[in-house]
Order: C-alpha cells, then sequence, then structure tokens
C-alpha cells in the first residue's frame, strides 16, 4: 500500500468508528492524530464526508486548536511552558537555552528530525517551575544543565 | 513482615523522579531480600518536597524528602522501612505544620490513598454523599449544596446551588452534567491533583449533579495537557462502572448517570464554558452569546450544568455532612474552603486548602515561607493570567471573593504566583496581552484586535517612545477590552496589565506621580 492510501484507510477506519459519538469531531482529530503524528491534509475530505460536514469546517476546527498539527512532528515534540509561573522561575532563560541547543524556534523541528519544540501555557506544574514536557513525560525544575542531561540521556537510549 | 511505602504517581512528583524513586526502591529491597509493599499514592501537595516516600509505621505514616535516587542505599541503611533516623527525615507526616495548618474537605483523601482503589475510596468516607442524594428528593440535594453557600470554584464564583435549580427547573428530556477540566490558568493544578488523586470524588460529586437535576449524561471536558489524569479518569470510571455507581442503575436505584472524558486540544478559550461547549459539539471554540444560559439552553441545545473541577468534588462531602458542615467554614459570603496553589518564585510551593479568610501574607509567609530566591517579593498574580497583579501593601487582603474584588483583583481558581524584584512587571504585562492575542477565539473586535495592538503599544513604551501619548492610549485600549469584549478572555486581560501599570509604573518607564492619567 502506498503511504497516502494507508492514510486514507488509517483516517476512514476512524471516522467510521467514531461518528455516531455525539459531537465526534475531535474524538476523530484526535485519534487520527495519536495514530499518524498529524492530521495530514488529504484526510480533510475523508472526515468531511463521514461527518457529513463540509471541509470548510473540519479544516476551521483544525486549525482553530492549537494541539492539532497539520505537519509531521519531530519523533519526539518538546513543549516549553511560557507562563507567569515558569517566568518567575527563569523559564525565559530556559527557553533561550532550549532554542539555541536545539538550533530551532518554536514551532519547529531540528533538522535531524529528532525534536519539534512547540510553546505551551501551562502544564499545571507550577509549583515545580520551570516546567517542559517531552512526549508525555513532564520535568519540573528545568535548568539548562538539566535539560541537557535529560536530551543527552535520551540520545543514549536512542 | 511487610511494610508499606508510598511513592506518589501524581504528575508533578514524577516531573521530580518519583517513578524512578519507586523502581529503585523495589529494587534495592529485593537486593536486600526484604519485602515491601509499594503504594503509589496521590501527592500531599508539600512540592518542595518530593518526591516524598512515607512508611507506614505503628505511629502512623512517617515521611522522608525530598529523596534523590542516590539517597535510597542510605535510607536502607537507615533502616528508614521502620521510619527510622535519616538526613532526609521529616516525622510524623500529619504533623507537619504546613499540613495541620490546613482544613482540607475538597483534598481530605488526597495523599492518603492508592487514587484507583475503590476499596481505598470506600474505606476513606468515599460514595457516602451519594449514598445521602439517593434517599433525597432532587429539589433537597439542590436545597443542600444551596445551602453549603458553595460558589463555582473555576473563577467566576456564581453559586453552585442556583445553578443547579435553573437546570432542575427546567423541563428537559435530556440535561448534561459538563465538568469544566479545562484548568488552563497558569499556576493552578488544584483540578489535576484532584484528578490524579481522588479521581472517585470527582465521579461521584457528578453522580449527585446529574441525579440532583435530572441529567443522565456526563462529560469531563480534559485539557490535553494532563495525560496522567486522563489515564487516572478512565480507569476509576471503569472501576465505577464494574461496581454500579455508574451505570443505568447506580446502586439499585434506578437512576441512570454515565460518565466520559473527552480532550480539549490546547486551547485555552475551551475552559470559557459556552467556548467548552461548542468545543464538546464537534466545533472551533467560539464564544456563545449569552444569554440563553447554558443552564437552560447548554450542550446541544440542552439544559446543562458546567462545574469546575473542584466544585463539583466539594459536592460529596456536602451532601455526607451536610450543608452546614460546609457553611460554617469562611467569611462573609464566601463559604468553606479553597485549595490554594502557591506556585512561582515560592520557597515553599504546594497545595493549600484553607476556610476562607486568610491573607495573602499568611499564604505567602507562614505557609510559602517567602519567595525561593530568597529576594524581597516584588507582586503577587492572583487568579491566574487575566488575575491582577498585587504589590506587597495588598499583601493583608483576606481570601474571600468580595475583598479581592473591593481591590479591584481577583481570587478566581486560587492560584498564587510570586514573583521576586528581578521581575520586570512591563514585559508580564506584554506577556499579558500577547497571551490574549495568542488564545482569543476571534469572535469579538476588542479582544481580537486589541490584544495585538496591546502589546505592540507595550512595546512602543518599553523603547521609552512617546510615553504621555501611549499610556493613555494603553489606558484607552484596556477600557475597550473591559467593556467590550464578549467573554472574560478580553474582559479581565486588561487586570494584570492596568494593575502592573498602576502598580509598578517605573517598569514602564514612568515615575510614580507622573501618570495622572
Amino acid at each position: 500500500m502506498t503511504e497516502s492510501s494507508l492514510i486514507q484507510t488509517t483516517v476512514q477506519n476512524i471516522a467510521t468508528a467514531l461518528k455516531n459519538k455525539p459531537g465526534a469531531l475531535l474524538p476523530i482529530l484526535h485519534a487520527v492524530q495519536d495514530t499518524l503524528g498529524y492530521i495530514p491534509e488529504e484526510s480533510v475530505p475523508t472526515i468531511a464526508k463521514t461527518l457529513n460536514l463540509s471541509r470548510a469546517e473540519v479544516h476551521g476546527v483544525i486549525s482553530f486548536y492549537h494541539y492539532f498539527r497539520d505537519s509531521k512532528p519531530g519523533k519526539q515534540i518538546i513543549h516549553l511552558c511560557r507562563a507567569e509561573s515558569c517566568q518567575a522561575m527563569g523559564g525565559k532563560h530556559l527557553e533561550a537555552h532550549v532554542k539555541n541547543r536545539l538550533g530551532i524556534d518554536f514551532h519547529e523541528t531540528t533538522s535531524d528530525g529528532q525534536y519539534s519544540l512547540e510553546p505551551v501555557y501551562c502544564l499545571g506544574n507550577c509549583a515545580c517551575s520551570p516546567a517542559i514536557q517531552i512526549g508525555t513525560d513532564v520535568y519540573g525544575r528545568v535548568s539548562a544543565d538539566s535539560f541537557d542531561a535529560i536530551i543527552n540521556e535520551k540520545k543514549e537510549l536512542a | 513482615m511487610s511494610v508499606t511505602l508510598y511513592v506518589p504517581c501524581d504528575s508533578s512528583a514524577i516531573s521530580l523522579g518519583a517513578d524512578r524513586i519507586a523502581t529503585t526502591i523495589l529494587n534495592e529491597a529485593k537486593k536486600r531480600n526484604i519485602t515491601i509493599k509499594l503504594i503509589r499514592n496521590g501527592s500531599r501537595g508539600l512540592f518542595w518536597l518530593e518526591p516524598l516516600v512515607e512508611v507506614d509505621t505503628p505511629e502512623g505514616r512517617k515521611a522522608y524528602g525530598p529523596v534523590q535516587l542516590s539517597d535510597i542505599s542510605s535510607l536502607f541503611d537507615a533502616n528508614f522501612i521502620q521510619g527510622g533516623e535519616h538526613p532526609l527525615f521529616l516525622g510524623l507526616i500529619e504533623e507537619l505544620d504546613y499540613l495541620k495548618k490546613q482544613q482540607r474537605l475538597t483534598f481530605a483523601r488526597i495523599g492518603k490513598t492508592d487514587p484507583i482503589s475503590l476499596d481505598d475510596y470506600l474505606n476513606h468516607e468515599g460514595f457516602k454523599g451519594l449514598k445521602n442524594a439517593l434517599n433525597q428528593s432532587q429539589a433537597d440535594i439542590v436545597k443542600t449544596v444551596t445551602d453549603s453557600g458553595l460558589r463555582g470554584r473555576g473563577g467566576a464564583a456564581f453559586p453552585t446551588g442556583i445553578k443547579w435549580n435553573t437546570v432542575l427547573n427546567t423541563p428537559s428530556e435530556q440535561k448534561y452534567i459538563i465538568c469544566n477540566a479545562d484548568e488552563g490558568d497558569s499556576g493552578t493544578f488544584s483540578d489535576r491533583m484532584v484528578m490524579e488523586g481522588d479521581p472517585f470524588v470527582l465521579i461521584e460529586g457528578m453522580t449527585i449533579a446529574g441525579i440532583a437535576v435530572g441529567a443522565t449524561q456526563g462529560y469531563i471536558y480534559l485539557r490535553v495537557e494532563y495525560p496522567h489524569a486522563h489515564k487516572a479518569l478512565d480507569t476509576a470510571i471503569e472501576k465505577a462502572y464494574q461496581a454500579g455507581y455508574l451505570g443505568n442503575n447506580i446502586l439499585g436505584s434506578g437512576k441512570t448517570f454515565h460518565l466520559e472524558v473527552r480532550l480539549g486540544a490546547g486551547a485555552y478559550i475551551c475552559g470559557e464554558e459556552t467556548s467548552l461547549m461548542e468545543s464538546l459539539e464537534g466545533k472551533r471554540g467560539l464564544v456563545r452569546f449569552k444569554p440563553p444560559l447554558p443552564a437552560i439552553s447548554g450542550l446541544f441545545g440542552k439544559p446543562t450544568v458546567v462545574n469546575n473541577v473542584i466544585s463539583l468534588a466539594s459536592v460529596p462531602v456536602i451532601l455526607d455532612k451536610g450543608g452546614d458542615f460546609y457553611r460554617d467554614f469562611g467569611m462573609g459570603r464566601s463559604r468553606g474552603t479553597l485549595p490554594l496553589q502557591l506556585a512561582g518564585n515560592i520557597k515553599h510551593t504546594g497545595l493549600v486548602e484553607v476556610a476562607f479568610g486568610v491573607t495573602l501574607r499568611e499564604l505567602l509567609y507562614d505557609f510559602g515561607g517567602g519567595s525561593a530566591s530568597g529576594r524581597p517579593i516584588k507582586a503577587v498574580q492572583v487568579g491566574g493570567p487575566l488575575g491582577a497583579y498585587l504589590p506587597e501593601s495588598q499583601f493583608d487582603t483576606p481570601l474571600d471573593y468580595e475583598a479581592f474584588a473591593a481591590n479591584w483583583t481577583v481570587l478566581g481558581h486560587g492560584g498564587v504566583v510570586a514573583f521576586d524584584d528581578t521581575a520586570n512587571m512591563a514585559e508580564l504585562a506584554r506577556y499579558n496581552m500577547e497571551f490574549c492575542a495568542i488564545e482569543s477565539c476571534g469572535k469579538c473586535t476588542p479582544c481580537r484586535i486589541g490584544s495585538t495592538r496591546g502589546y505592540e503599544v507595550i512595546d512602543t513604551i518599553m523603547a521609552g517612545q512617546d510615553l504621555e501619548k501611549n499610556i493613555p492610549l494603553l489606558r484607552d485600549l484596556c477600557n475597550t477590552l473591559l467593556n467590550g469584549s464578549l467573554c472574560a478572555l478580553g474582559g479581565m486581560t486588561p487586570y494584570p496589565v492596568l494593575s502592573a501599570l498602576n502598580h509598578f509604573p517605573k517598569d514602564f518607564g514612568i515615575d510614580d506621580n507622573a501618570d495622572a492619567a
């Protein structure tokens, strides 16, 4: 199967399985992103047709929510908290360090395809600021040094 | 003899290494041929001591913390499993001042129990409120909640009983209970702690709400940033179904209530109740006009109760012990307790549940121990990203909805974020406008465009350009946002911005007295 038809089959299966849920669009989009890592543009017509919505409506929902992405991310997504509590504990220095270390800005992916960097506005880890999330793992009281240690350890494990 | 140890499964504890601590303790015990039982409890909320390890002893649970991987061998050497002396030894957990000075009603169980153990929940007063509710009329349940004086803990502080009463008295074939678990306010984490540390209490509170108003379907709208809470809720919901606490015939009463978790997708605005309902319906999270109130025409156009996690999690204790019991805590029109979250530049960060009436200063210094950096606390933002910054001169304000409102400040969801004197309040004000621009749903012009113009004008102010023109311009813009926005996002962003400007004019490059505008 080509990659494109694999995507179509995956999306169609998800949409068919969930279409009868009340307010099914967000659960479908979550399932697609969980499975494929992003929501490919070509999945929009399939989802729209299954839910009897216009493509514009589906596109509108995808583009409204920060969490949904229409491009392939790096192997791991780093969410870095920009909110007040993290700022109070040196979050801006950490942000500068992370961008420098990875060589990318927010919404970008490293050239080796390893990491994407996204801002997040609170991880609910405010008692242990500053905080970042890598994949689903949250890290608290992160310093420049401890960030490097986390990244180095992940490199060794890879 | 087997010993019981506790290592929290709370995501903040995990963010500091609790998972590795748990694994290493188990391995070390095996190596030493010691039989232990390790329970992953919720967090007590003393986050500067996390990862906090507790051991069961005949005198009570003794605590050690903050435990690092390198400490584990020496803890075993010190016979910590029987409460032995060690530099990390903290004493009996319940005797620690930070906990002893609190009045934990909503958080009564959290930290003590295994969050996803139904037996633990039942052994610690769980489902007593629901059992009482099943023996009462719907109107009596609503009356008990009204009598308790409980007000919405999400931030708006609307009386919960009145909301429920409206839904009860609006006839409809289908009604809904929505739990707003989109805890987007920065500096807050009490919802997360409840969902991770005691998910059954939320299930019980929502079930009581459903029975009270005649709703058979509940949704927990959970932010996607909380994967641990998601897992805990899904596990607890499944167990509740199996044991007959959810479903078509709750505890044989013939009453029906179904519950499902739905995930948000990283939009702050979806914490606003009408935007949340749009999102649940599968749409862009655009704010709706009110009226109609959600209590009359809410989710899918049906009467809907939308309550915050803490509001719903406070309901079981109210139904168990009575409205009077809860109302006896607090001051003025702020009844009961508020779980406050100490965050930012604070030495002893954590969860502090106390009756209303404690002052901000007591919270910051008696509980919080002052700043983490050791420098003076310059400002405190209370109530999330839409809450005002309070300068030192306002630290004696008691925690009470009305006392805060009188200062043009808000208590909100109880988040308290402290900044030391290195903070630049103009930069923070700029951030608040930028945040509003990023998170605006775009429906109303003041919020959508005003927020962008807002950080632009703060940029020019920070560059020192035309202050006599730009400061009044910023104030005028804030006035438009305050009065012209559809919801609290645009309507309250001026709170942090103007409070920063009013209390810390020097950070904006102006003398204390020069800005009379």
